[in-house]
């Protein structure tokens, strides 16, 4: 019973990828989309704390929104999945429920 | 899959209506079915008419329509949130007194219910706002 | 899942008045009562402020709709999870809070607190559990 987690917003300007991955349990996926997806760049202030608080769920990536902000996808954190929108969509529909952290 | 979708902020302003829509579209691409997008909070200002983007622009409220009329997906705005934003169909502004309406084609208002009732008959509800 | 029941979690993370969330999803909550569904309000991060008692507008010039919250107990919604560790970061305890209460027609109408103050764990537990997810 996995809950689909989307983040939308950037973990330096709010709290939101925080307070999702302190909620989130184990088998979760985390899709960070928007503005979220810079919490899915490796070698920032947060990618210790985020690597080490995600330890049991996925993180995934919308990549559309990633390529539009310029974020090359090798500089993701180890492990971040990238999907489409149909990927979106899938993960929607292959988990059991979808929470949204606004 | 039926999806049911609520679009919370407004067009431009957020990124919200831009997400949801690219969501939609994926979804009824991939054979899910999503019978109704709600829009709420600043959300219902997706539906107006009068809206003038730039040519090289994106239309959001024009994508909405065209959605709704390949796919009839029926899509609702709240009527509380839009009489506090000024939302209009032509009953409302007779009923209200107001001068004008200004809804566009293929949005309809409504109470509420439809969100709620929207939670009941999908099988998952997507959020997309701020 | 009951037959036609669905478990409903409204999630409230911004503090009232600076923004019309609070508001509106409370007036969600007030419709959705009529729909006989399984209805929990969940109040974490900045939604835990909605809760504070004394919450005094007029200088404001907006309306004070704390009140509303006691009213949910007529509305047969009874289940308000506050997040504890939403309180502490804030400085606050559940004295801070109003009373909202409800009324257990099951046990003589006793009244009961239908505020539950619960851990972060038992907030995901809380969340995991539930059919339909609403976020403002």
């Amino acid at each position: 019973m996995a809950t689909l987690h989307t983040v939308n917003k950037s973990p330096f300007a709010t709290q939101a990828l925080l307070s999702c991955l302190g909620h989130a349990k184990a088998g979760d996926t985390i899709l960070m989309i928007e503005d979220g997806v810079y919490g899915a760049a490796s070698g920032t202030g947060l990618s210790d704390a985020l690597a080490a608080m995600s330890g049991n769920v996925t993180l995934a990536v919308l990549a559309p929104d990633m390529k539009a902000r310029g974020i090359d996808e090798g500089r993701l954190m180890d492990g971040v999945k990238t999907v489409d929108y149909a990927g979106f969509v899938e993960l929607a529909a292959t988990t059991d429920r979808t929470q949204n952290w606004l | 899959m039926k999806f049911g979708v609520v679009v919370s902020e407004g067009p431009y302003t957020h990124q919200a209506s831009d997400t949801a829509y690219h969501f939609v579209t994926a979804a009824i691409a991939a054979g899910h079915e999503v019978p109704r997008v709600f829009f709420y909070h600043d959300g219902v200002n997706v539906g107006t008419r009068l809206s003038i983007p730039p040519q090289d622009e994106r239309n959001i409220q024009q994508q909405w329509t065209a959605l709704a009329a390949e796919h009839g997906t029926d899509l609702v705005i709240c009527i509380a949130a839009a009489q506090r934003r000024g939302l209009l169909d032509q009953k409302e502004a007779d009923r209200q007194g107001k001068d004008a309406s200004n809804i566009a084609e293929g949005f309809r208002i409504s109470g509420l219910g439809q969100l709620i009732e929207m939670g009941i008959d999908t099988d998952r509800l997507m959020t997309f706002g701020d | 899942m009951e037959d036609g029941v669905k478990k409903f979690l409204y999630v409230n993370r911004k503090a009232p008045y600076g923004t019309i969330y609070a508001l509106e999803s409370l007036e969600v909550v007030l419709i959705g009562a009529a729909f006989d569904q399984d209805v929990s309000l969940a109040f974490l991060d900045d939604g835990v402020f909605q809760l504070v008692k004394s919450q005094d507008t007029k200088e404001i010039g907006v309306k004070n709709f704390s009140p509303t919250f006691r009213a949910l107990g007529d509305y047969e919604v009874t289940k308000l999870f506050v997040e504890r560790e939403s309180l502490d970061e804030r400085g606050l305890t559940a004295d801070d809070l109003q009373e909202i209460m409800w009324e257990d027609e099951d046990e003589d109408y006793a009244e009961k607190p239908s505020i539950r103050i619960v851990s972060r764990a038992e907030m995901a537990d809380v969340m995991a559990d539930q059919d339909v997810i609403l976020s403002f």
